[in-house]
């Protein structure tokens, strides 16, 4: 089953992954990195489908995807 | 058939950048970086940045670069391949370095139809001194120096660079391409590659203009600034090839 993963401390929460992910895997998380933006997390029980959309998408290539 | 994994390329650095959040020089950076990697270029890469926001890609990329004084990367690129050849040689610039400072270089670079690849990202503003009007600037569209919008009157139309190199007879592949949505950043990055493989080729000039968003100097959220690039800046500059030759001279 693809998993999606976050390098927290790439993510700038600039949040494009969020909508083109039709699964809903993708929400901004309530912690911070160290730069202080809230980098997305993957959201349980929501089924990544691995379309890529997120990963392509992502100007800052803070996701990466595990099929 | 199911889609292969991603990896973040090893042609990045693994840090932060320093571009705003949802900026599209991120993206560039991450699929130039995507091809080096997939070409196996990164060893024999030396990229030409520019001054400007592009400049910032210094601290993203993990191969060898060099900076260039003022829209004079296709000079330094230029002098990079000659001296050489056996290097993967592209310049990185923005539309105030390319298009304002440094027209003379790129019109240059570009009719002697040198082998090096140039990555031309247009925001239609200089991004890094905080919003001035740069030759892209839409019509109507406000920077710091025009506040009540683009005047033509005043300073002129928004130059088209495609178009404009394509008018030489040297180019092999002169192409514009958006950033706005996973459909175009996958065109965008086939079209970088085809320019990459040009070079690999020995096939001479090739140009990939990518239009980009600035949410930062437009005042506008990430997700805005995508759909104002969707409803203004790809009608006055359309995405198409414009110069795709196999044999050009």
């Amino acid at each position: 089953m693809p998993v999606i993963s976050v390098l927290k401390e790439c993510c700038k929460s600039c949040q494009l992954c969020v909508p083109v992910c039709k699964q809903g895997v993708l929400a901004v998380g309530a912690e911070t990195n160290a730069k202080g933006y809230n980098a997305v997390v993957p959201q349980e029980g929501k089924k990544c489908v691995g379309c890529r959309a997120c990963v392509t998408i992502c100007p800052e290539a803070a996701l990466e995807l595990e099929v | 058939m199911m889609a292969a994994g991603y990896k973040r390329p090893e042609s990045l650095q693994k840090r932060i950048t320093g571009y705003c959040p949802g900026c599209m020089h991120g993206q560039v950076n991450k699929l130039i970086a995507e091809l080096l990697d997939e070409f196996g270029l990164r060893e024999k890469t030396i990229g030409v940045l520019p001054i400007g926001c592009g400049t910032l890609s210094m601290m993203n990329f993990n191969f060898d670069l060099v900076i260039a004084t003022h829209g004079r990367a296709p000079a330094v690129a230029t002098g990079v391949k000659r001296s050489a050849p056996d290097r993967f040689v592209f310049t990185y610039q923005g539309d105030g370095d390319l298009a304002a400072i440094g027209l003379s270089e790129i019109m240059h670079c570009a009719n002697r139809g040198e082998n090096v690849t140039v990555i031309f990202v247009n925001n239609s503003i200089y991004g890094m001194t905080g919003g001035q009007l740069a030759p892209t600037t839409l019509v109507g569209q406000k920077s710091t120096t025009t506040v009540q919008g683009r005047n033509p009157k005043e300073v002129g139309y928004p130059m088209k660079m495609c178009e404009l190199i394509s008018q030489l007879q040297a180019p092999r592949y002169v192409v514009r391409r958006a950033l706005d949505s996973v459909p175009n950043v996958i065109q965008a990055k086939q079209a970088l590659k085809k320019a990459f493989q040009n070079q690999l080729d020995g096939k001479g000039f090739s140009f990939v203009e990518l239009l980009s968003n600035c949410p930062t100097n437009w005042g506008l959220s990430q997700s805005e600034s995508l759909e104002w690039m969707r409803a203004n800046t790809m009608k006055y500059f359309p995405i198409g090839d414009f110069r795709n030759e196999e044999a050009a001279l």
